[in-house]
């Protein structure tokens, strides 16, 4: 077929003109020796079904899989060697800062909790001292006053005492008195009515009277 | 199809020189000049986009390190710790297949993954880094491979070649699907780009009868721009599993 080819070619693109396309699309590397052939190119392939599906033209192959492999190992290197690494280091960078602010914040975090916590424990301190205290001075008001109320009764019961002593002993006198009253009274009342009596007689009379 | 005077939907995958360096020499054609530029833009952006370095980062650079982080991820979820080594080469494939596979919904753009020959390079290579790091770590072990343990000794009869089998396959499956994804798409796309063209100049009735496949067209350009994507995801997911095989033969 190669042969045939070139045979085709040596003949002339106007020879056939069916098929020079496949002789220009399956002679590699001939492109730079007729480059008029470039400019025939286009129209014949519109016209012509007869050539080869160009993903299947192996002619291009070889250009194809050289022009891969400069390009595809450029890229390859490029990544590698540059690129990658670059993304890598920065996502690693932000993350290694992410760590620390967090750690930091967590670091913060634990100095205001114990913070609190200190100050809870001083405020729990602060308020029992002040209830002691409170507790204090109420039993010494109670205390106080007791002894206070404890004195006054005291002092009332001892006037009561005095007073109380004091009516019986007046009651006693007064008792006392009402016999000779009583005695005089009679003696009046009987020297009204019948002459007079002596006072013996008035006294003995009024103790007669009261004994029944 | 449309008439394919007017719309020729395999036109965009031919390859043609730019620029010739001489005789023989490997001529700058436009498929080699987009996998410059993919080459081009994802160094570009990457070290662009993160050339700052900054703890809090831009726009640009969110999407660096989303890419990076996604990438390494996937790597780390299939392949373990261990495949890490290996992350800057799926991040390069990954990167190459998306980007490439997004440059060919341009308009005018050549779609680099559309030649089997590009997506065979690059299964072929991973396959070799597979085979090559597995007889490196492991040794004859890496044979292993093909052994599941457990298996009684007669069975193995059948299940060694089927694994065989199942191994060889492995580049040609993972090559034509990222090929026959890529150029499918397009070709649909362009079938139905081309039905607008044609309809289009078929006077009012045909500007009527383009609505439909110009809808279809938007709809399949979205679905492509999905397409991309999930290809070169599957593309570096098998890979970096590929490799797993390769760090832990024995499964």
């Amino acid at each position: 077929m190669a042969g045939q080819l070139v045979a085709q070619a040596q003949g002339g693109p106007t020879a056939q003109p069916e098929t020079p396309t496949v002789e220009f699309e399956e002679v590699g590397g001939d492109h730079a020796l007729s480059p008029d052939l470039a400019g025939t190119h286009g129209e014949v392939h519109d016209s012509g079904h007869s050539e080869v599906f160009p993903p299947f033209d192996s002619s291009t192959f070889a250009g194809q899989l050289i022009w891969l492999a400069i390009t595809f190992a450029l890229l390859y290197v490029l990544m590698s060697r540059v690129a990658l690494p670059r993304i890598g280091n920065i996502i690693d960078q932000r993350q290694a800062r992410i760590d620390g602010d967090l750690a930091a914040a967590e670091h913060s975090r634990k100095k205001t909790d114990e913070a609190i916590a200190s100050y809870e424990a001083a405020l729990a301190a602060a308020r029992a001292k002040a209830h002691a205290m409170a507790e204090e001075t109420r039993a010494g008001i109670k205390s106080d006053i007791d002894n206070k109320r404890a004195r006054v009764e005291q002092d009332l019961a001892a006037k009561i005492a005095g007073a109380e002593a004091s009516i019986a002993a007046t009651k006693v006198e007064a008792m006392g008195k009402v016999d000779e009253i009583a005695a005089e009274t009679v003696q009046a009342l009987v020297a009204q009515i019948s002459g007079p009596v002596s006072e013996a007689e008035a006294h003995a009379a009024v103790a007669k009277a009261s004994k029944e | 199809m449309a008439d394919p005077n007017v719309v020729d939907p395999i036109h965009q995958f031919a390859i043609y020189d730019l620029v010739s360096f001489g005789e023989g020499g490997p001529a700058l054609t436009n498929s080699a000049l987009f996998m410059a530029l993919t080459v081009a833009a994802i160094g570009g952006y990457l070290l662009w986009s993160t050339a700052p370095r900054s703890i809090v980062p831009g726009r640009a650079q969110v999407l660096s390190e989303m890419l990076y982080e996604f990438v390494a991820n996937m790597v780390r979820g299939s392949a373990g710790k261990e495949g890490m080594k290996f992350f800057p080469f799926i991040f390069s494939l990954f990167m190459f297949v998306l980007v490439a596979n997004l440059f060919g919904m341009v308009p005018y753009f050549f779609t680099v993954t559309s030649h089997i020959i590009v997506t065979f390079a690059l299964a072929a290579l991973v396959m070799a880094v597979v085979i090559g790091y597995g007889f490196f770590r492991h040794g004859p072990k890496f044979l292993k491979l093909f052994v599941p343990a457990g298996v009684p000794f007669p069975i193995l009869f059948i299940v060694v070649p089927i694994e065989v089998i199942s191994f060889l396959s492995r580049p040609v499956s993972l090559s034509v699907r990222l090929f026959g994804n890529m150029l499918a798409g397009h070709i649909t796309l362009k079938v139905f780009a081309g039905f607008v063209v044609t309809l289009g100049s078929l006077g009012f009735f045909g500007v009527l009868g383009a609505i439909l496949p110009l809808l279809m067209a938007v709809a399949i350009t979205v679905l492509e721009l999905m397409v991309s994507v999930v290809q070169a995801y599957v593309f570096a997911v098998l890979a970096s599993m590929y490799i797993n095989d390769a760090i832990h033969p024995s499964h």
